[in-house]
């Protein structure tokens, strides 16, 4: 059948014809090379403009480094974090009926549709020195805001919602046929997880941690809110890019930038290879 | 293990699921729960294996009250519906792991498990494919995983949810006799759940019929078939026809005239008729019986089924007739049930 539609040169339905299909097509790729391309080029052109060893003197700069730094700690703590807060509540809500389990899924997304910059403010407003909290947390000496613990609550807040949200339609459609023999089989709750929830939902896992990390590592609005720019001290890498440039140290600003941007990259390339190399096990993982 | 399930309700959010049930199953016994869709069988199903929690009543596993139980505590065997086969598992894995997942010295060593999970392929058939990952097996090969599976951990009963209702009708075929066989091989106390009813009569030792929640009948396949307890049942189980009718001094009568049937014993008053199509006679000429017009018949294997719209209220009753009758369409048929039941 196939075959002799092919020689007749007969349409299917929603075949476009060849000329709208390359205008598509070609529209879609100078849109990307405009939005997409030129400015990662841009930056990497302008970050190596002066030469190499300027470019790796400036990320070399002490204040780079320790931004450098901050970010990895920042990140190295928010992401476990989610990871854990996601596979609980992904559980809480795929395998288990609750009063206000719609309001919990909404809340899970509050932090997409809140500005970055609120979500910052939030924090500054909870535990800053005229707040409630303000006065306790000082007279304890515990410093949250322009210090880590404010950074990687901030962080966490944000990205809170990427580990959960492709975990939760992944094992809402898994169900819970797979727990329940687990347990008829006499393993522990603890077992269970281990042995079949975890395996089941890896791939999704680690889609959703690439995801958080990258934004964790990315995120400016509301880490500049509870930041404080100290320099040296309080400023991540995002925070680093703003006050180089600010500063018209371009070729630092934009060597920061790069790292970001390759971060971006080698996230792309490993959801990529992922999704190439586990394609069957993801998709077997959503269907069975 | 015999089983006794004693009063058991069970309530899904005020809704019930289902009311007072109490079924005793028989140490070794191969029992079907039968029953149209929301009847409660595989929530009585869940509630023996402690997936579900009743809401009042009491299931023992022998004399050992099992409703405090958790599931693991239960020792049962459960084939789920769609297997629920561990994906990431080869087969074997699959069938070792609920010895594995045994703690200190109630697991096996692993050359014990290895042999014991190779022997229970064995016995499903599955001899050769123990490296093989579900997704490469057939629908009943993986059936047979997840019964060598849930068997692995010795159970004290055996629980399949629909075991065959995934897979096509010549396999289901297959897997019904060998089920039998694997049963009054291992002697394993074995409870199913199907809407199939065929399978139930064919399968079980004893079949309980379910309704809206509800036990209608328990019986074995004759039981079930022959003397049905309730209306649901005569309705539910083969083909079957009612009628309204009325007693009148030990006759039964429908619309104007007796149908020749004495119903002696059973008090005046109106009732309702169940009879099955081929236990009827045909009559030349009637004196008290049924009659009407064919208005449609087909063939069924040995014999014609033929509808006749009978009486002023046109009630259309179906029965078989030999093959050899002929072609009767539009003919005018007199008859009359040879065994029926009255429902009051």
């Amino acid at each position: 059948m196939a075959r002799d539609a092919d020689s007749l040169n007969v349409q299917s339905a929603t075949t476009e014809s060849p000329l709208a299909r390359r205008a598509l097509i070609g529209l879609t790729l100078v849109f990307l090379l405009l939005v997409l391309v030129l400015p990662l080029i841009a930056v990497f052109t302008e970050a190596l403009r002066k030469g190499v060893p300027a470019f790796f003197e400036a990320l070399g700069d002490a204040e780079t480094f320790s931004a450098i730094r901050l970010t990895l700690i920042v990140a190295g703590i928010a992401v476990p974090l989610n990871l854990v807060f996601g596979i609980a509540a992904s559980w809480a809500i795929a395998k288990f009926e609750f009063k206000g389990k719609a309001f919990l899924t909404t809340l899970i997304d509050l932090p997409f549709s809140v500005s970055p910059v609120i979500s910052g403010l939030v924090f500054v407003l909870l535990f800053g020195s005229h707040s409630v909290l303000g006065p306790i947390l000082k007279s304890y000496n515990i410093q949250i805001l322009f210090a880590v613990p404010g950074l990687v609550l901030a962080t966490v807040f944000v990205t809170f919602p990427f580990v959960a949200r492709e975990l939760i339609p992944l094992m809402q459609e898994q169900g819970t046929a797979d727990e329940e023999a687990a347990l008829s089989l006499g393993a522990s709750g603890w077992q269970t997880f281990l042995y079949v929830t975890l395996p089941n939902i890896k791939w999704g896992l680690l889609y959703g941690v690439l995801l958080c990390n990258a934004r964790a590592m990315g995120e400016f609005g509301a880490v500049s809110v509870v930041s404080g720019h100290i320099r040296g001290m309080t400023n991540t890498m995002p925070l680093q890019v703003e006050i180089l440039y600010n500063e018209y140290n371009f070729v630092a600003a934009f060597a920061v930038a790069t790292l970001l941007a390759l971060l971006a990259l080698v996230t792309l390339v490993l959801k990529t290879l992922l999704e190439l190399r586990f394609s069957d096990a993801i998709s077997s993982g959503r269907r069975h | 293990m015999e089983v006794r399930v004693k009063n058991i309700v069970k309530e899904f959010a005020r809704f019930p699921a289902l009311e007072n049930v109490s079924l005793d199953i028989r140490s070794g016994e191969l029992i079907a729960l039968l029953g149209p869709s929301g009847s409660g069988k595989t929530t009585l199903l869940r509630l023996i294996a402690g997936l579900e929690t009743p809401t009042t009543g009491q299931i023992f596993f022998g004399d050992e009250d099992a409703s405090q139980k958790t599931v693991q505590q239960r020792n049962i065997g459960f084939v789920f519906q769609h297997y629920a086969l561990f994906r990431h598992m080869t087969v074997l894995e699959n069938v070792s792991f609920g010895l594995k997942v045994r703690s200190g010295d109630r697991r096996p060593p692993a050359d014990e498990i290895r042999r014991r999970a190779l022997e229970l392929l064995d016995l499903v058939q599955l001899s050769g494919l123990e490296t093989r990952y579900p997704a490469q097996l057939s629908g009943g090969q993986r059936q047979r995983v997840a019964l060598a599976r849930a068997m692995a951990v010795e159970p004290n009963v055996l629980l399949l949810d629909e075991p065959f209702g995934a897979l096509d009708a010549q396999v289901r075929r297959e897997l019904r006799k060998w089920l039998r066989d694997i049963h009054d091989h291992t002697g394993h106390t074995t409870v199913f759940v199907t809407h199939d009813q065929e399978e139930a009569l064919e399968l079980a030792d004893r079949v309980v019929v379910m309704s809206k929640g509800k036990i209608e009948q328990v019986g074995t396949a004759d039981e079930i078939y022959d003397t049905p307890a309730s209306p649901f049942v005569y309705g539910f189980i083969g083909e079957s026809n009612v009628l309204p009718v009325r007693i009148e001094g030990g006759e039964i009568w429908f619309e104007d005239r007796p149908i020749g049937v004495k119903a002696e014993g059973h008090a005046d008053g109106d009732g309702r008729l169940y009879f099955r199509p081929h236990d009827i006679e045909m009559l030349e000429g009637c004196g008290g019986c049924l009659a009407g017009i064919v208005t449609a018949s087909r063939r069924v294997a040995g014999t014609r089924h033929v509808e006749v719209s009978t009486g002023a209220s046109n009630a259309s009753v179906e029965i078989e007739l030999p093959i050899d009758r002929g072609n009767v369409d539009g003919s005018r048929l007199a008859f009359r049930p040879k065994k029926w039941t009255l429902f009051r």
